[in-house]
């Protein structure tokens, strides 16, 4: 009999240290520490705060979210309290236990730096790690709301370029940018992020718009009308954006969209993430799905005779 | 009904009190007392609602006229439609000798547990004698109001010794204003006496991804609305804080 292997699932992203590969992305449940403690506890290897603006934003009127046959329809449309609000609650950022990263938005690039300016020493490269966010993400991505993300043209190579040195030169932290996979070509937005001084991307937010149709009401169900696409119907098209990405650049990848279970999690890796984001899963899942996504990897892991993460990522390229 | 919204038409319309209508669909639903559905009306908004009324064939939700969605569907009448989705959440536990102690709206929660269990004693807690609600569907309730129009004056939690003294309740459930509900809690407590409150936050998606609605780390939408004394005691923002629609704290 073969001794029992040991499994590896530590992961790392520009330095920060992952006791697993998955992480709660930006939008679900971020909204304050206590929830942010559960999801760790319930073993997240790091957490995203819900994207920050300037001011308070209400978001988008009811229903905002919306279940369907094949993933999930949301136009949030930003809801959060505001920068102030949002220092004030993420104080003692320490707690939550996991590595926390701080999504930030903005309409001009000058908005971004608003937010950065606002959260103070929580993005403060020279403060103790566990007194601060690890990393800064900015999604240039959302398809849903006015003024912000592919609405406001921000996934264009030049808005992208601006944005990110804009915030390259403000923050010293890891930053991670955010892609949306509906543009032409996101490999090449990703080297123009890359070269404009990211460290990482983020690949993907939610795709379309799409919209759903109440046929008895005769009405779009969403409010807004149409909202981001989101699970199932997105994993494809993530893990084929991830793939691409990772032919295209040098720095490591979060791949994000529709991983539910251990398997959809080493696609993405093999794919080319370095990291795994895990969102909509939660709906049928529950909050307890990071754990069960990382037995599940490592009991394929252990079936494979993988021993570390290293071993999967980018293996579908080889 | 599931995750989809159906349209339903509201075949009976009940007044309940000032400025208070229950709204029957007849339209069967899986349910468990406590549990809540989302109601949408298009172009307007979609807003959480407990189910106050449940047969084999039929189910209702209870309206406040308060702001401007419940306005709207206050003034609904018969053959008109909405969308709802849910039940969502979990409802009450069900079990020994029991009392429900409702106050103000937060009675349509718990009125579903008389249904499932007649032995239950109902104690309501008003305003004014007009908003007292269920008189007919209830003619045993325990009522008090805060001016003594109807019932006994004051409030239903000044009388909760007197009330286990006279029933040896095993155990309390309640619905309503949160510094009512953290008063029972207490009592419970401090008796002995098992206990379950149903919480109300904002909520948005209704099924536990958008963290509009947390009570530390509960989800009430999910985790709740209704939540039992070992999980209340342990909530500092239970009877303190909720999230405003846009995720500030708020004093609640
Ligand atoms: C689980 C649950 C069950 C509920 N059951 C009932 C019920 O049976 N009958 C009833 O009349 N009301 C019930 N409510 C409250 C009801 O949802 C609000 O009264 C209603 O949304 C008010 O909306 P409005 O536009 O009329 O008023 P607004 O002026 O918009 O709001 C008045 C107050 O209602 C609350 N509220 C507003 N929107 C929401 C929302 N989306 N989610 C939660 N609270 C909100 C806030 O505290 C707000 O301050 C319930 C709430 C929850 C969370
Ligand atoms: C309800 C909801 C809210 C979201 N909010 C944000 C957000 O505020 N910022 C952001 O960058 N992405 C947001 N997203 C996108 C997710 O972070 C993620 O990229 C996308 O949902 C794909 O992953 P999934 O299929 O695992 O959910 C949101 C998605 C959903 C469904
Ligand atoms: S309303 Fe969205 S998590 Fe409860």
């Amino acid at each position: 009999m073969k001794p029992p292997m040991t499994i590896n699932l530590s992961a790392d992203i520009c330095g920060i240290k992952l006791v697993n590969p998955t992480i709660l992305p930006a939008g679900f449940l971020g909204t304050t520490k206590e929830i942010l403690k559960r999801v760790a506890n319930s073993g997240a290897g790091a957490v995203t705060i819900k994207s920050i603006s300037s001011v308070a934003r209400d978001g988008h009127k009811n229903p905002t979210v919306l279940m369907y046959e094949a993933g999930m329809l949301n136009a949030v449309g930003y809801s959060n309290p505001g920068v102030k609000a949002a220092a004030n609650e993420f104080s003692n950022i320490g707690e939550i236990g996991v590595p926390v990263i701080a999504s930030i938005i903005g309409t001009e690039a000058d908005d971004f730096l608003k937010v950065i300016d606002g959260f103070g020493d929580l993005l403060s490269k020279s403060k103790d790690s566990s007194s601060r966010f690890s990393a800064i993400e900015i999604p240039l991505s959302c398809p849903h709301t006015p003024g912000f993300g592919t609405l406001a043209g921000q996934s264009t190579p030049e808005a992208t370029s601006e944005i990110v040195s804009a915030v390259r030169k403000k923050c010293g932290l890891p930053l991670f940018v955010k892609l949306s996979p509906n543009v032409p070509d996101i490999s090449k937005l990703a080297m123009v992020a890359q070269d404009a001084g990211a460290d990482a991307i983020t690949a993907v937010n939610t795709m379309g718009p799409g919209m759903v149709i109440n046929i008895d009401a005769r009405e779009p169900v969403l409010d807004f009308k149409v909202g981001g696409v989101s699970g199932a119907a997105l994993r494809p098209i993530a893990v084929r954006c991830v793939f691409d990405i990772y032919k295209a650049v040098e720095i490591p990848i979060i791949g994000v969209g529709g991983i539910s279970s251990g398997r959809d999690a080493i696609e993405m890796m093999m794919a080319g993430a370095s990291t795994v984001g895990i969102g909509t899963a939660i709906y049928d899942r529950g909050i307890d799905v990071f754990k069960g996504v990382t037995d599940e990897m490592s009991d394929w892991m252990t079936n494979n005779g993988v021993g570390s993460l290293n071993e999967i990522i980018g293996a579908a390229h080889k | 009904m599931s995750e989809q919204i159906e349209m339903v038409k509201i075949c009976k319309v009940i007044e309940e009190a000032e400025s208070v209508r229950t709204f029957i669909f007849s339209h069967k639903m899986d349910f468990a007392p406590g549990q809540f559905i989302m109601v949408w009306i298009p172009r307007i908004d979609e807003k959480p609602f407990t189910v106050s009324y449940h047969t084999q064939e039929e189910f209702g939700i209870t309206v406040f006229r308060l702001g401007e969605f419940t306005k709207r569907l206050y003034s609904m009448n018969v053959g008109d439609q909405i969308g709802v989705r849910g039940p969502y959440g979990n409802g009450f536990n069900v079990s020994g000798k029991a009392c429900a102690i409702g106050g103000g709206v937060g009675m349509a929660a718990i009125v579903t547990l008389a249904t499932e269990r007649d032995d239950i004693v109902i104690v309501q807690g008003a305003k004014t004698a007009v908003s007292l609600l269920y008189r007919e569907r209830f003619p045993n309730m325990v009522m008090f109001t805060d001016d003594g129009t109807e019932g006994r004056r004051g409030f239903p939690t000044d009388y909760l010794s007197q009330l286990q003294e006279k029933h040896k309740f095993e155990k309390i459930y309640t619905c309503g204003p949160e510094i009512m509900m953290k008063k029972v809690l207490d009592f419970c407590l401090s008796r002995g006496v098992q206990c379950e409150a149903s919480l109300e936050r904002y909520m948005k998606c209704g099924v536990g991804v958008c963290g509009q609605c947390v009570c530390d780390g509960f989800r009430v939408c999910t985790d709740g609305p209704v939540f039992s004394a070992d999980v209340l005691s342990k909530i500092n923002d239970f009877g303190r804080y909720s999230l405003s629609k846009s995720g500030k704290k708020v004093n609640v």
